[in-house]
């Protein structure tokens, strides 16, 4: 057993997919040139005022029903002062006593076993701009078209105790983000940050130990990594009877470690108060009822609804409720062809397969009809698996040709001519004396040598399921 | 120059041609100019007002109908946006900004025919009661030049006594309307919290904050109010009261309608009221009562406990809502040397703030800060809460409530203002209203034996300005009987 036990608890920040900020109508988006996403109200001129943005309250209340949370009638918002340049009204604006989202908790499935991680809140607060201090020697530029941008915070309780597990919470977070359309959940871009506060306890103690926080995680990856180093960092510090400081830490994704950024907690004093120019956010159950039932419905129901409904393994099941668009693609060609172990089958295999050669850059632009015609294909027998697979397949995902036509141009269709298929299986079976000896001695297994050899010959063409049952009759009906 | 009683009686003229809107700008023009010593304005935008004047008079010569507001000289406080012209709240942290939109409160005089004619003298960021605390010196009392307008609106209001101006808006955070519309001899309205947008006001305290309208009556004030009051979309804390005709309302007003009025003892006989205040304050209310009206005295415990419980909260909001203010995008940016990010903070608003205000930020920066936040600030929130459903009490048995609006008429330029606290205390009849968010008005009713005007206050429910409005009528018309 291991000597200490770490405990882990996650601060992640999602951004909203709003098309304005949370308390202004600026648009949001990616890559605008700096400082042209700001009104006066982004860039706190005298006199202006926030106003609530009405679809970052129903994120949050989506993504607090997802995870089971308590949706609070009355939420209010709270001012959190700091000075920094990139932060337009000296406070971010943010629900530090009241949030809008309680409790609730993110379920993993590891192997067989249901994990819960428990949820302390989720609640609104608004992002600040950025402060960029490598483009000129003497200056730090400051961009503000992300100031005022909609965030959501999901806080974990400290129950998580391993590196994996806390990655595993980030992907689901992710997963529910994007399954709800909330947020892209693109990490790589920051829309999705997390922070990872990791401390040592002896194992069977209930006290926890003195913290640290590794800051502004930028992949599932390095959450993990990052954790791993931090226990492994803090273990050997208190075997050699160290004492751990409080600290902000920072990763460094080149060798991942980490690193002190703030050596001593500075004493922030953020003067938290409610803020007087926001009315409290009300949800009635009027208004929660028809937030849910604009809700998309989840993945654990749609798990259960590939099981039972389509027949799929439990397995199948959860690889196509990864992501809402796997769904929505085996449903609709569901829609249109009855075969869905086959439409699971192609998903997770060579579709799947290709996705990651293409490192998910390109879109998939295979339609359901076209997944319906290539297994049709398959099924009938006008083509073999292996040939859709892998000829046909990756040429009709880059045009517009039908599975058929493809086929035929490239002259994959099966040969069907049995004149044709007995010539090939008696030229096989008269090649190979001692192997049919062998089989017929009992050595059933050979058939696959047989079948193999007439595929070979035939180039892949041969409808090789008529192949075995005339491999069959012809080695038990010879002497 | 010819004066008018009233907008009506303005639009009465002009309807008859006895005058144009182009003379009678010229004329308020050329008063301004001739009265500068008093330093009731700090910029006079000239070429606009003139400019609107002229298309104003042609719209009249077009036989187009007359705008609620058409050709109404309207002077505001230095915290109004006004676009395209400098907005500094008397502050060199502000010195040379322009506002780049409208507050909805400007927007809504402009189309209703007003023309702007300039903006008006307060205390710096609108924290004071006496319009010292001014970058641009202080402004003087309308009559007595060695005497002080009243604060923080104080150049709103001697423009409108002087009549410099027909109407001005200030702003009412403690009292900053109706303490000086009290000092100079006018009517002052502070409508309830969330009547009026604050979209372009500067902020002091976002939740005691609110544009009011300085007057010579109240039908003035209450077509003012009728144009500017209402939702509106870039300010979420205006309640969406619909808005009474409270023109018509009053012009159908009948007199002889019996009011509750309960009058606060505490107030009344409170040690630092002036005798002469008290006495007029008891026999206007003798007088009503006379009239069949009900006037009593009711208890109200926590009179002590307000002006701490207003200073705590509104400088608490202060120091937030200043914190914007860091020499970073525009206003004033220290040239000192800065070799640490946290010198552009300190040295900027350490010149660029005047000493009032960064006492304002200093306290309310304490009651905030951890430690010390449950004794000050918390307990001040309780305070709000019970002073609240106490008025809400009073008001289940009274339609109003008076009170003098000030302890003491206009005091001499330089009396108080080494003593902050004094000036403080000052405010103990008008800050009410901004903690419970109550309609209120200060009434020029009455002299000191100086010669110095003062006023009484009347206060009504949350939302009820018609109510307060009619009560105000009925008691002006009884004492000008």
């Amino acid at each position: 057993m291991q000597r200490y036990e770490p405990v882990i608890g996650l601060e992640i920040h999602v951004q909203l997919a709003t098309q304005s900020k949370l308390f202004c109508g600026d648009p949001v988006q990616f890559g605008a040139a700096p400082n042209t996403l700001v009104s006066p109200i982004s860039l706190a001129y005298p006199g202006t005022l926030p106003r609530i943005n009405q679809q970052a309250v129903e994120s949050a209340v989506q993504l607090g029903l997802a995870f089971g949370c308590g949706i609070a009638p009355i939420s209010y918002f709270a001012r959190k002062h700091y000075f920094y340049p990139d932060l337009p009204r000296g406070y971010q604006t943010s629900q530090h006593t009241h949030p809008i989202c309680a409790g609730g908790a993110i379920q993993i499935k590891e192997e067989t076993r249901n994990l819960s991680f428990a949820l302390n809140r989720i609640h609104l607060e608004d992002d600040a701009g950025k402060s960029i201090h490598d483009l000129y020697e003497d200056a730090t530029c400051i961009d503000l078209n992300r100031a005022g941008t909609a965030l959501l915070e999901i806080v974990t309780e400290p129950v998580i105790y391993n590196a994996e597990h806390a990655a595993a919470v980030v992907a689901e977070i992710r997963k529910m983000v994007r399954w709800l359309g909330i947020g892209d959940g693109n990490m790589e871009a920051g829309n999705l940050r997390c922070d990872a506060n990791i401390s040592l306890r002896l194992a069977g103690t209930k006290e926890l130990g003195t913290k640290v926080e590794v800051k502004n995680l930028n992949s599932i990856r390095f959450v993990k990594k990052a954790i791993e180093f931090e226990i492994e960092r803090m273990e050997k510090m208190l075997e050699r009877g160290e004492k751990i400081q409080q600290q902000t830490r920072s990763f460094n994704a080149s060798n991942f470690t980490t690193f002190a950024t703030r050596e001593k907690e500075e004493a922030h004093d953020y003067r938290y108060f409610p803020d007087p120019d926001l009315p409290p956010i009300r949800i009635t159950q009027e208004r929660l009822n028809a937030i849910q039932s604009s809700m998309p419905a989840l993945p654990s129901e749609i798990t259960s609804i590939l099981q039972t409904k389509y027949s799929l393994s439990e397995y199948d099941a959860e690889q196509i409720t990864q992501d809402k668009t796997e769904w929505q693609f085996f449903l609709a060609t569901a829609n249109i062809c009855a075969n869905y172990k086959s439409i699971a089958n192609w998903m997770l295999g060579p579709i799947r397969q290709w996705r990651n050669e293409k490192n998910n850059e390109e879109e998939n632009m295979l339609q359901p009809a076209q997944l319906a015609e290539l297994i049709e294909l398959v099924e009938s027998g006008t083509v073999s698996f292996t040939i859709a697979a892998q000829k046909i397949f990756p040429i009709m995902i880059t045009g517009s040709q039908s599975a058929l036509q493809i086929a035929e141009e490239g002259g994959w269709l099966q040969e069907k001519d049995t004149q044709q298929l007995e010539t090939w299986v008696n030229e096989v079976l008269a090649a190979m004396p001692e192997q049919v000896a062998a089989y017929k001695k009992g050595k059933k297994g050979l058939i696959g040598v047989f079948v193999g050899e007439v595929k070979k010959r035939s180039r892949g063409k041969a409808d090789l399921k008529w192949v075995t049952t005339y491999l069959e009759q012809q080695l038990t009906s010879t002497k | 120059m010819e004066s008018f009683q009233s907008i009506a009686a303005y639009h009465q003229a002009l309807a008859q041609g006895a005058t144009t809107i182009l003379q009678t700008t010229e004329a308020y023009l050329n008063r301004i100019q001739q009265y500068k010593a008093m330093n009731a304005y700090v910029e006079v935008f000239e070429q606009e007002a003139l400019e609107q004047a002229i298309q104003q008079d042609q719209l009249i010569q077009s036989g187009t109908p007359l705008l609620p507001l058409q050709g109404v000289i309207v002077g505001i406080k230095d915290v109004l946006h006004y676009k395209g012209k400098a907005v500094t709240a008397a502050s060199k942290m502000l010195a040379g900004y322009k506002a780049t939109y409208h507050a909805t409160a400007v927007e809504r005089l402009l189309a209703a025919g007003a023309i702007i004619i300039g903006r008006q003298n307060c205390d710096e960021f609108a924290m004071g009661s006496s319009n010292e605390h001014s970058v641009y010196g202080p402004a003087q009392h309308p009559q007595y030049s060695d005497r002080v307008p009243g604060g923080s609106s104080g150049g709103s209001a001697a423009a409108v006594a002087a009549n410099l101006c027909m109407v001005s808006l200030g702003s009412d955070t403690g009292g900053s309307v109706r303490q000086p519309a009290d000092f100079c001899g006018i009517v002052g309205l502070k409508p309830s919290y969330g009547r009026v947008s604050r979209h372009g006001l500067i902020a002091y305290a976002s939740s005691f904050d609110q544009i009011g309208i300085f007057s010579r009556t109240i039908e003035d004030a209450a077509l003012l109010l009728q144009i500017i009051a209402g939702e509106d979309e870039w300010d979420s804390t205006v309640a969406s009261w619909s808005v009474p005709n409270y023109v018509e309302e009053l012009q159908q007003l009948k007199l002889d309608q019996k009011r509750k009025v309960a009058y606060i003892g505490s107030a009344v006989h409170h040690p630092s009221l002036d005798p002469a205040i008290k006495a007029s304050f008891l026999k206007a209310c003798s007088e009503f009562k006379a009239l069949g009206h009900i006037v009593e005295e009711v208890h109200f415990p926590l009179l002590d406990y307000i002006v701490p419980t207003y200073y705590i909260l509104t400088t608490a909001e202060a120091s937030s809502n200043l914190s914007r203010y860091d020499g970073v995008r525009y206003g004033y940016r220290s040239q000192a040397p800065m070799p640490e990010l946290s010198d552009l903070y300190v040295k900027s608003r350490s010149e660029g703030f005047g000493k009032e205000v960064q006492r304002r930020i200093l306290l309310g920066t304490y009651v905030l800060s951890s430690g010390y936040y449950d004794a000050y600030f918390s307990k001040a929130q309780q305070v709000r809460r019970l002073l609240l459903n106490q008025v809400t009490d009073i008001f289940k048995n009274y339609d109003a409530i008076w009170m003098p609006t000030v302890p003491a008429p206009a005091w001499k330029m330089g009396e108080k203002s080494e003593n902050p606290t004094d000036m403080y205390l000052a405010d103990i009849f008008t800050v009410l209203a901004n903690l419970t968010g109550l309609p209120a008005i200060s009434l020029p009713l009455f002299k000191h034996g100086s010669g110095l005007p003062f006023g009484l206050q009347v206060m009504t429910n949350r939302g009820e300005e018609l109510s307060l409005l009619s009560i105000s009528s009925q008691l002006m018309a009884q004492m000008q009987r």
